[in-house]
């Protein structure tokens, strides 16, 4: 990836900026405004899925092609996810609001 | 705690368990010093980082514990044959059928399986060993040291008693004290650990160290099947060491996760539990699918029929299995949207398994079967398995499961897939690389009769079941009543007649070492994949030459090309990892921090676990990277094992 | 590869084990996603059992979890330029950006530590209630997960001061900086999904 060429880490910059900002959204929306209770759920669970991305893209340089290792690392960590969330959703739903 | 308390007391049938255990450990002892054995012992298998070995050491503690396992059922059958007998008592009847199914399971099993993906998939993929050989022998050795610390429940401490799927609240600290359930917890915590880095372990290989030239879809179908297997194993794995660690809080801590007081919630236990038990189902029977699908490849002399139908099906099946899990507590009372739901995944599932059956049935057709002992367990599977597939279908009917769920039916079920699968597989399995792996077959004749003794009781004992449980018996009955009589009796009549089956199969191997005449090629049965292509002994290094793969039948398609792994020309010297006696420490502190963790002795526990941190620090300063295998050796061995005279220069 | 390309490629990919390693460790990190997705899961479902026990909205704090948010999000951008300084081989602004991650991922620590004792203060304890178990178990999972980084990376740091940068010690360290950055991943859902939820509802 270019930025391992660069002097100043301006990937690592912008990421740290944008991380900082979005957590601060997301304590806004949940702690300040009015929205309702649903909408702010939803809302602050979007900003965190888009600030994980951001730390396993611009961090953790998760597409590099330098590894050699291919699409594996985010192939992974995508059905890891998916996984994740069929656990989180499918335990709620049988457990909790399916019931 | 007084020591009639930390060994289990009263019980007949646990005193004689207890005296064949010293005379056991007395007789191994006795031999290992007698034929000065201690060293070899120590040098070559305790230390050893070759999957070969590995896998061997897999193999024969799976047996140890299918035995075990065994002895367990036949005692339940006895037990079962006739009403009102008493044999065992309820609560002994409890903990046999929960040591059982546990041991059965994630004992025996996976680690039969793990056992033969250790041996043969780095030879399949023309590889020289594991992507992480020490890792390795850690993942083993945890699973040795967890199936130990299970196993010895029974003499120390006692046993487990609710059942493998150990639903709460039975199984929490109210209604289950003492250290029983702990054993369980801490048992299968410890082997789980070693399974996840298998799964790792295994993907890395396949993904990273194919031979050259070898595109995933030219790779055998067994490792197909294990990296789809592995997949598997590294997204559920964890849901079970979350699960267990949390009842173990539970237990231990006195948390409040599955409890009854403090608004703790028994039924999460059996959502997290099954979340990652029928993933596992589908662990221990897509690499029996792979190994089938080798040995009907071989034994029709044809190439495997669908290929690509085979690989995708088993990756959907892979996809689905996470999301069926709530066919197994249809009865718990979620709501009818719910089960529906899951009902239709369910019965999806069967889809690409049919799809499999009729891939099978397409190679056969217009073969020229072999009918070797291998190709017959293989022959058998496969009717067997549909009628286990169809009956699980029928249990996929929510509203149906009302009658079947926790009866015989039930147990009938499970049965025909896991063992017409999982258990003809492994021996088919074993069977069919047995020359790989010591240089000789095993006798065909004993191994038919075992097959068919084996089979038949197969049959004798579990289809009687399925009419008991549709006449009503409940599972997990310690005691029958007079009218399931006569179907129980046929039921444990079969029972021995596959434990027979077992019995002659452990003697083909002693009186094949006896007799059988030794390999001299490495291509025992004119095989297909690069397996074959090594010389029998393998060489440690495997693959003297990697061969460059165009197609799939790798090995097929080098002989008709005459090519072999043994080219003078292009040796090198080759790369090797150093043997360690590490992970078995390693391992052993963590049975001792799990085994005080069982008694609740918890800052001894804590000291072990330490001692294992400890160990894992030094070996993060240990910068050793192995040995390079000179070519003058190389060329030495490979012309011994070859039969080749000196000026023979390669092929 | 032909030395052209292996001077762009970093130090960590250079050998086969390298990436190996590296790859292995990635998958161990999507096994990791599912293990902590299992803790959300129960605490998920858990929520509101809190029997007598203080509700979650009674004691959750909004500053002191921003504070522990920011030193973890600082920590995991140190890291990440010691890792760009590896990358260019300077191994002592390397070590110095990683102490300073550790640093910060003490003080995160050590915010947590008085979180919890606060709590238990308050009567919400391990034993308390459903939600409480599963509030302490996710969270201190985490934390369990930040003691052993911390451990591992001064092992780490120590083979760096011994040995310099050589495929082997920067594939270690570029292992550690995975870790790290993930811990940082899971802790955004812990601050969004059981602090921020949690002080809403
Ligand atoms: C066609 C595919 C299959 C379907 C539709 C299916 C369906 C089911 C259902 C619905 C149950 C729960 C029944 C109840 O508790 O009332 C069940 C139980 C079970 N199945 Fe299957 N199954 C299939 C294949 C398999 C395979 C391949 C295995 C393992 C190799 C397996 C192993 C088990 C086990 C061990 C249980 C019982 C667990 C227990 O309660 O102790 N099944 N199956
Ligand atoms: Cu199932």
């Amino acid at each position: 990836m270019a930025s391992s060429t660069k002097r100043i880490p301006t990937q690592h910059i912008i990421g740290y900026v944008l991380s900082i900002v979005l957590t601060l959204v997301a304590a806004w929306v949940a702690l300040k405004s009015n929205l309702p209770t649903l909408w702010i759920i939803v809302g602050i669970l979007l900003l965190a899925v888009i600030q994980a991305g951001i730390q396993l893209i611009m961090f953790m340089h998760m597409v590099e092609f330098e590894s050699n290792n291919g699409h594996i690392p985010w192939n992974m960590m995508f059905h890891g996810f998916v996984a994740a969330a069929i656990v989180v959703a499918g335990s709620l739903f049988t457990m909790v609001y399916g019931f | 705690m007084k020591l009639s308390e930390f060994f289990v007391t009263g019980e007949p049938l646990i005193y004689a368990g207890m005296v064949a255990i010293v005379l056991v450990t007395c007789a191994i002892v006795f031999l290992l010093t007698y034929f000065k054995r201690w060293g070899w012992l120590w040098r070559e298998w305790l230390t050893t980082v070759d999957h070969k070995k590995i896998g061997i050491m897999y193999i024969l503690s799976a047996l140890a514990m299918l035995f075990r396992g065994g002895v367990d059922a036949l005692m339940m059958r006895v037990q079962l044959a006739f009403p009102d007998l008493n044999f065992l008592n309820s609560q002994h009847y409890n903990e046999i059928f929960t040591t059982h199914g546990t041991v059965m399971i994630i004992f025996m099993a996976m680690p039969f399986l793990i056992g033969l993906m250790n041996i043969v998939v780095p030879l399949q993929i023309g590889a020289r060993d594991f992507a992480f050989p020490y890792v390795n022998a850690l993942s083993f050795w945890s699973f040795f040291f967890g199936a130990l610390l299970f196993n010895i429940s029974f003499v120390i401490g006692g046993s487990p008693d609710a059942g493998w799927t150990s639903y709460t609240p039975l199984a929490g600290a109210a209604l289950s004290p003492g250290p029983g359930q702990n054993f369980y917890l801490l048992g299968l915590q410890l082997s789980g650990i070693g399974t996840l880095a298998t799964g790792i372990n295994l993907m890395v290989t396949i993904l990273k160290m194919r031979a050259p030239g070898m595109k995933l879809f030219q790779m055998p179908i067994f490792t197909w099947s294990t990296l789809v297997t592995c997949f598997i194993i590294i997204f559920a794995f964890p849901i079970l060491t979350v699960a267990l660690a949390l009842m173990t809080i539970d237990r231990i801590f006195g948390a409040q996760f599955f409890t009854l007081t403090g608004e703790g919630m028994p039924m999460l236990w059996a959502n997290l539990f099954w979340m990652w038990g029928h993933p596992e189902v589908y662990i221990v029977i897509l690499p029996a699918f792979g190994i089938f699908s080798e040995i009907i490849a071989t034994f029709a002399n044809k190439r495997l029929f669908g290929y690509k139908a085979m690989v995708w099906s088993m990756i959907l099946i892979a996809g689905l299995s996470f999301l069926v899990w709530v066919h197994h507590f249809f009865t718990m009372g979620a709501g009818a949207f719910v089960n529906s739901v899951f009902s239709v995944s369910t019965m999806l599932i069967a889809v690409p398994t049919g799809v499999k059956i009729f891939n099978w049935l397409g190679t056969l057709y217009k073969s020229k079967i072999q009918f070797t002992t291998p190709m017959l367990w293989s022959l058998a599977f496969i009717p067997s398995f549909v009628i286990g597939g169809v009956t699980g279908v029928m249990l996929g009917m929510a509203a149906a499961d009302y009658q079947f769920h926790n009866s015989y039916f039930l147990i009938a079920h499970f049965h025909y897939v896991l063992i017409a699968g999982t258990v003809f597989a492994c021996f088919a399995g074993l069977e069919y690389w047995y020359p790989k792996m010591f240089g000789h077959k095993l006798n065909q004749k004993l191994g038919k009769l075992s097959f068919w003794l084996f089979v038949i009781g197969f049959h004798i004992t579990f289809f009687p079941q399925y009419f008991l449980g549709l006449d009503g018996m409940p599972r997990r009955l310690f005691d029958t009543a007079p009218e399931w009589f006569t179907l129980n009796f046929i039921s444990t009549i079969g029972a021995f007649g596959m434990g027979a089956g077992f019995a002659l199969f452990v003697l083909n191997i002693y009186y094949s070492y006896k007799t059988s005449p030794r390999e001299k090629t490495g291509d025992s049965w004119d095989g297909r994949t690069l397996e074959w292509a090594t010389p029998t002994p393998i060489p440690h290094y495997n693959f003297a030459t990697q061969p460059t793969v165009k197609e799939l039948d790798a090995f097929h398609d080098m002989k008709k090309r005459g090519e072999t792994t043994y080219d003078e020309s292009k040796l090198k010297p080759i790369h090797m990892p150093n043997y360690s006696g590490q992970p078995f420490i390693m391992m052993g502190l963590l049975f001792f921090s799990s085994f005080a963790l069982v008694f609740e002795w918890i800052i001894l526990s804590a000291v072990f676990l330490v001692a294992v941190l400890v160990m894992m620090g030094i070996h993060s300063f240990d910068y050793d990277d192995g040995y390079h295998v000179e070519v003058e050796d190389i060329k030495r061995t490979e012309r011994q094992l070859r039969g080749l005279n000196d000026e023979h220069t390669g092929s | 590869m032909s030395t052209q390309e292996a001077k762009h490629t970093p130090l960590e990919y250079q050998t086969t084990h390298g990436q190996m390693n590296i790859l292995g460790f990635w998958i161990f990190l999507a096994a990791e996603v599912v293990l902590f997705s299992t803790l959300f899961a129960t605490y998920a479902v858990l929520f509101g059992r809190t029997a007598d026990s203080p509700l979650p909205s009674e004691l959750f704090g909004a500053e002191i979890v921003l504070i522990m948010t920011f030193l973890l999000l600082t920590s995991s951008f140190t890291c990440g330029i010691a890792i760009h300084n590896m990358r260019q081989g300077q191994v002592k602004p390397l070590i110095i950006w990683m102490v300073i991650t550790l640093l910060l991922g003490l003080g995160f620590l050590g915010f947590e530590i008085y979180e919890f004792m606060h709590y238990t203060h308050e009567g919400a304890t391990l034993q308390s209630s459903a939600f409480w178990s599963s509030f302490y178990v996710l969270a201190g999972t985490h934390g369990l997960h930040v003691t052993l980084g911390i451990g591992w990376a001064t092992l780490l740091i120590i083979q760096i001061v011994k040995r310099g940068l050589t495929p082997v010690t920067s594939q270690k360290v570029f292992i550690i900086s995975l870790y790290w950055h993930f811990l940082d991943v899971i802790w955004i859902f812990i601050f969004t999904a059981v602090y921020l939820i949690g002080m809403v509802v």
